[in-house]
């Protein structure tokens, strides 16, 4: 019973101590780019990586926890985004608070977006492996031109303005912290379990009664609509659309971010879109071998560590704190001895 | 009907640039199990190997050396990319070396970039364009040496793998990796040969490929890249007689779906198409279908 409590407790203060550290991040980020200590440009940088951690930790729900090769997600980013823009556009006058607006369009974008991946998701979880992988591409082509050519909709190549400016840096913040915590929440209940055993071993989970195709399907749609969040906070941070940002790089960008942080951890997949956004800019000085030293990178972190920086491993803060406790009262052992 | 007929000719033209791209892929995957994205961009400076060889050096080589250059060129280049970025991921999940190889593609286009320039650079054919009197029909001559030479490539290509001792052990090591080792194949050698003649094919089809839109760039790799991808897949993928029939099929309905449907919804088509035969035959037209063991 003691044992319990204590768990209990730590449990408790680990949640605390998280929830901690996202808030002071969030008040000293607040705070230097209310004071403009953070420029303009850094701060649109920053909100920037937020949608790249929203894009990376619900496609890792796909690829990560689930196992599967999928590289259209950039596809359902934009059927996000394109929807909250027009949603945007169409109710700008009729909804005065930003927020409210926000919401509206982000809760459509997450309908149209889980849609498409029911739709997708359906015939494609038959397949495995690099068959899945190519589906996926196939598809995010296929909505690409479609969305190239609904010109009525979407306006065409020439993209999709007009829509308000109104993701402000706490809006976005909030919004990945929601999503990275649903993200968390869902993959430690039960139904994430069944989804982690799939991707362990799809036959000895099969055997124990998990209906597999079900599960699939569920994860799948699932990392579709927290696409449609990313999608729509990128529509109201832009302001603009064009088709071509939602194109088979864009996919691939977002694919590497989640194997480079780590396939199936989700604070491996926040520090990746952290350095993966800032280091080509961190690069400009080296103006155009940027990219050649950009890939160099991707190559050799995969060569001599292929499971990505964090394994399956999640960073957490009680953890660092009893580590840094140890360490302390070692020294202080020491210090007695 | 006379309209028909020369759409076909277009297609059997972009058919034959596809297959020939598609034969690196299916190749390459069929032995190391790799989507090897970096192909595309192989294709792309074999284009550019042509270039330099045809207008930036002083002397005036004929076209078929400029040809054979830039394809024993291109095959060192797919030779060094595998020892360097590809041979120690062998044993690592399959998702590494696929980002490895995605790498690659984004370390070549960029290393295009630099070197030659981001601008549209003119690609003027190297053989002429006059249209030749064939059957009663007027076909470039640029298509008719596109459509043979990529003709006899293949031929000499299945002739090797099938009559020739090396070709031998490359279909014994696609087959069984183990046992080729067990019957004394130098597995490494055979995978560099793999890369060679597929990125030598590649580079081919990348010069007819510029050729036949008359201009260059660095991400000229990309979009056929995809195509012929989709090529192989829809033959079977690690079948290399299904590259073939694949490529030419996609270049043809491609074609075929300019000419008479819609030029802007052709890659849906395309795409929608590929997403067909993968829900009802996954292992593509000639592929066998594997069944999971436990």
């Amino acid at each position: 019973m003691d044992k319990l409590k204590q768990l209990h407790k730590t449990l408790v203060n680990n949640k605390f101590i998280n929830y901690t550290v996202v808030f002071f991040i969030f008040i000293i980020l607040f705070l230097l780019i209310n004071s403009g200590v953070i420029n303009r440009y850094l701060s649109n940088l920053i909100i920037m990586i937020l949608i790249m951690i929203v894009m990376a930790t619900s496609l890792n729900i796909a690829t990560g926890f689930l196992g599967q090769l999928h590289l259209g997600h950039a596809a359902f980013m934009g059927i996000g985004a394109y929807t909250a823009g027009i949603i945007g556009i169409a109710l700008q006058d009729v909804i005065a608070s930003d927020l409210l607006l926000f919401l509206v369009a982000t809760f459509g974008a997450m309908i149209t977006a889980g849609f498409a991946g029911f739709l997708v998701g359906t015939p494609a979880l038959r397949l495995r492996g690099d068959y899945l992988g190519i589906m996926t591409l196939g598809f995010g082509e296929i909505v690409r031109t479609v969305i190239t050519n609904l010109k009525s909709i979407t306006n065409g190549a020439q993209g999709l303005s007009g829509i308000p400016r109104i993701m402000t840096f706490p809006i976005a913040f909030w919004t990945t912290v929601i999503v990275v915590t649903l993200i968390f929440l869902f993959m430690n209940s039960r139904h994430g379990r069944a989804i982690i055993s799939i991707r362990e071993d799809e036959i000895a989970s099969e055997s124990v009664g998990i209906n597999i195709t079900r599960y699939k399907l569920l994860g799948f749609i699932l990392a579709s609509m927290f696409a449609g969040v990313g999608g729509s906070m990128f529509a109201f941070k832009e302001s603009f659309l064009a088709p071509i940002s939602f194109n088979f790089i864009k996919s691939v960008e977002i694919f590497v971010i989640v194997v480079l942080g780590g396939m199936g951890s989700l604070s491996g997949s926040i520090i990746a879109a952290i350095v993966l956004v800032f280091l080509p800019e961190y690069l400009r000085d080296f103006n155009q071998y940027r990219y050649l030293l950009y890939s160099s990178v991707l190559i050799i972190i995969m060569l001599y560590r292929p499971q990505g920086l964090m394994g399956t491993k999640e960073i957490n803060f009680i953890k660092i704190k009893t580590w840094i406790k140890s360490k302390y009262t070692k020294v202080f052992l020491k210090g007695s001895d | 009907m006379e309209l028909f007929i020369n759409q076909l000719i277009n297609g059997l033209n972009t058919g034959s640039i596809y297959a020939l791209v598609a034969i690196g892929y299916t190749m390459v995957y069929g032995i190391i199990k790799l989507i090897n994205f970096a192909h595309g961009e192989i294709m792309m400076f074999g284009a550019y190997f042509a270039f330099v060889f045809a207008y930036m050096i002083p002397w005036n080589l004929p076209f078929i050396l400029i040809i054979i250059i830039s394809m024993i060129l291109a095959a060192i280049m797919g030779m060094l990319i595998e020892r360097i970025a590809y041979k120690k991921l062998r044993k690592a999940p399959r998702i590494s070396a696929l980002i490895t190889a995605i790498g690659m593609s984004l370390f070549l286009q960029n290393l295009a970039l630099l070197i030659f320039g981001a601008s549209y650079k003119r690609m003027r054919p190297l053989v002429s364009t006059e249209p030749v009197h064939l059957f009663g029909f007027n076909i470039s001559k640029l298509t008719l040496i596109t459509i043979g030479l990529s003709v006899f490539f293949m031929m000499v290509l299945t002739f090797f793998i099938h009559k020739t001792k090396p070709g031998k052990a490359m279909r014994a090591v696609s087959q069984d990796k183990g046992a080729a080792i067990l019957m004394g194949i130098n597995i490494d050698n055979i995978i560099s040969l793999t890369f060679a003649i597929g990125s030598a094919l590649g580079a081919l089809g990348g010069i007819f490929y510029a050729m036949a839109y008359s201009q260059i760039y660095p991400t000229l790799g990309v979009m056929p890249g995809l195509k012929a991808f989709i090529a192989a897949v829809f033959g079977g993928i690690g079948n290399i007689t299904g590259a073939m029939v694949g490529g030419y099929l996609i270049g043809i309905i491609e074609t075929m779906t300019k000419a008479y449907i819609s030029k802007q919804w052709v890659d849906a088509i395309v795409f929608g198409l590929l997403i067909l035969i993968l829900l009802f035959k996954p292992s593509g037209l000639l592929g066998k279908s594997t069944k999971e063991k436990v």
